[in-house]
């Protein structure tokens, strides 16, 4: 039983859950390659014009499997709670999926996780390890087996951030959803360039995940989105450990439009830049606008420097 | 001195709206001013750029309100980016220096009814529930008989002989409605319009074309947004079928009816009105209807998925379906050109029939 997942999307968030999972019921993982030219081109192909990059990144993706497993994971996750929903994408994907590679014989092993519907995920994992023709116990145990590796490595990462925090250095807070920020074609060459140019990149993503949505009701009675919550929280802890905040955006993300308009808003009292990526080849406009964004944090420092000595 | 609410505009809806707020919550209603090329470009001025466009539409609606007095402005909450929209709203006009209140309707948690008195109370603090939850009555059955008459507007205004006919009693009516004391008046007016719609001259054909009307709510409801495309379609000579109203996605929905007419395409929720697009579509399609036209604004994430979904439903019914993507700049030309284009289609495809 060989299983294809979409390096993209949910997979930042979900990959050390699902294979585990997979691996501990002994089924067989195939990953897609990182985001290229050629998957970026095919993604395009597949969506509609209007589909956001990310989304574009993900059909790519999804069709690079087709043919290389038994099955495509395509899950469907929509809500955890009231006013704590995905995005409504994540919602369609089971059925953009289907319904987009219908005439291709596309195979598809999906779950649902919509706890307003009381589909929680466990329940999800539950009824997935069944159509797998798994026993019982076998895939309780793999569920909790995998539960466990996505803390160990989540509090890894909050370990290592940690310690980059404590580094001497520019600092610079990187607001994007995992899917953008990690990815190896529209997100990586941030961070590479970042570092390139001495700056610590402080990922927002990574961060005590209830901490952060708790945060975020503080400061936002109405906000829904989940990740969006997450990156909200962040800006709140991370604010006064960094020198600067980079949103990063992919084009025309629903809910980025809305809540970076109201992140710039209500931070003005912290360099701030928003960076929204699109389908367009090449990242120097990319690269001017962080390199003077960083120039400029470095002249107010070194301006506050001068004033305290 | 009564305070001034307002609410932005959408179709006629602001008929049954002044009433509510008027009669139930003894306040004065302040009507947007119409909207204009003006209310957009204000609106998107001070938008983030690429939100959907309802939100700068909403945001026009509530300067041109506020630079005429208004002091209380509602906003409501939804199942998209909608829920989010009050909150946004309220910061960009508080950095805009305007003194006022908003009441956002997306605070409620519907689970405490105690809290949605509390946002009533905001609007009038002496506010009488026995007389809110009679007007209420009113209300949501001022806004069926409004759909109705609508939904026969629609499919007959293209065949009217005398040109402005369907108009002007349509605009009677909408002013009578306003002075009802009961329900029954209300279904009394209805009565008596409709009776006036039916006996206005029409030259409608024995088997007229037949063109539905499907996609995002805000933008298939409020016609200045849609460049008044239901108009430019009915002219041709077309009887237009436009199901998505209010009536039909907050007061009567029934989603495991819509559910059980989407099977083989669509699994789960796919968010907003994405379901009622698709199942509308498949119904019309069934229905023998000569050719749909999709509207939405642009970004719109679930009529974005729709579209996909759609775009079988147009393989496996063999019905045209033409695309239309809304926002403050799209051209007026290109909307018509296209029309032109997808009427001479459905016109040989029938005839060929």
């Amino acid at each position: 039983m060989k299983i294809g997942i979409p390096k993209a999307f949910l997979y930042y968030t979900y990959h050390n859950l699902w294979e585990t999972f997979f691996n501990e019921l002994g089924c067989e993982i195939v990953v897609s390659e990182d985001t290229n030219k050629q998957i970026l081109k095919d993604g395009i192909k597949y969506s509609i014009d209007e589909s956001c990059l990310s989304a574009k990144i993900y059909m790519g993706h999804v069709y690079s499997l087709i043919g290389k497993c038994d099955y495509i994971l395509i899950p469907r996750i929509a809500s955890f709670g009231a006013k704590d929903v995905m995005c409504t994408r994540f919602g369609a994907l089971y059925d953009l999926v289907y319904n987009t590679f219908r005439d291709l014989d596309i195979k598809i092993l999906d779950y649902n996780v919509d706890v307003l519907k009381k589909k929680t995920e466990f329940n999800a994992f539950f009824e997935m390890g069944k159509t797998l023709k798994k026993k019982k116990f076998d895939i309780v145990r793999a569920y909790f087996m995998a539960k466990q590796a996505e803390k160990t490595y989540q509090q890894l990462a909050l370990k290592e951030q940690n310690n980059l925090l404590g580094q001497n250095g520019m600092k610079i807070l990187l607001i994007s959803h995992p899917y953008n920020i990690y990815d190896k074609l529209i997100g990586q060459p941030i961070i590479d360039y970042l570092k390139d140019l001495n700056c610590i990149p402080i990922i927002g993503n990574i961060i005590p995940k209830n901490i952060a949505k708790v945060k975020a009701r503080e400061i936002s009675e109405t906000l829904p989105w989940s990740y969006n919550q997450e990156l909200l929280g962040a800006i709140s802890l991370y604010k006064d450990k960094v020198d600067g905040i980079v949103l990063i955006s992919s084009f025309p993300c629903g809910p980025d439009a809305l809540v970076n308009d109201m992140i710039i808003r209500k931070n003005k009292d912290k360099p701030i830049i928003n960076l929204i990526l699109d389908e367009q080849e090449g990242t120097v406009g990319l690269e001017t606008r962080l390199e003077s964004f960083i120039d400029i944090i470095k002249l107010k420092k070194d301006g506050l420097n001068e004033k305290e000595s | 001195m009564k305070k001034k609410v307002s609410f932005p505009h959408i179709g006629n809806y602001y008929v049954p709206i002044k009433y509510l707020f008027e009669r139930g919550l003894d306040v004065e209603y302040l009507v947007p001013p119409p909207i204009t090329k003006k209310t957009l470009e204000i609106g998107g001025l001070n938008s983030p750029d690429f939100v959907c466009s309802p939100f700068k539409y909403n945001l026009g609606n509530y300067i041109e309100s506020l630079e005429q007095g208004a002091d209380i402005l509602i906003q409501v909450g939804g199942v998209c980016r909608l829920g989010y929209y009050g909150e946004l709203h309220e910061q960009i006009l508080k950095d805009l220096n305007y003194k006022f209140k908003f009441v956002n309707l997306s605070t409620i948690n519907y689970k405490k009814p105690y809290a949605f008195y509390q946002e009533l109370k905001k609007i009038n603090p002496k506010f009488s529930i026995k007389k809110a939850a009679e007007v209420i009555l009113i209300f949501i059955k001022m806004i069926e008989v409004i759909d109705k008459v609508e939904e026969y507007i629609r499919e007959n205004i293209g065949f009217e002989v005398e040109n402005g006919a369907f108009d002007k009693i349509h605009q009677e009516f909408l002013d009578k409605i306003l002075t009802v004391n009961s329900k029954k008046e209300v279904k009394e007016i209805y009565s008596e319009y409709m009776k006036k719609f039916k006996s206005i001259k029409t030259n409608k054909p024995k088997k007229p074309l037949r063109v539905g009307v499907i996609g995002e709510y805000y933008t298939i409801m409020e016609p200045f947004s849609n460049h008044f495309l239901e108009k430019e379609l009915a002219k041709k000579g077309i009887v237009v079928t436009r199901s998505m109203n209010a009536s039909n996605s907050l007061l009567f929905r029934k989603e495991p009816e819509i559910l059980n007419k989407i099977k083989g395409y669509i699994k789960y929720n796919i968010g907003a009105t994405g379901m009622d697009t698709v199942k509308e579509a498949i119904v019309l399609a069934k229905g023998g209807y000569d050719g749909l036209i999709h509207v939405k604004s642009f970004g719109c994430t679930p009529e974005i998925d729709a579209i996909s979904i759609l775009n079988n439903v147009s393989n496996d019914y063999k019905i045209p379906i033409i695309y239309f993507s809304f926002d403050l700049q799209t051209s007026e030309v290109g909307i018509k050109t296209r029309l032109e284009a997808f009427y001479d289609m459905i016109v040989m495809r029938k005839e060929k029939k």
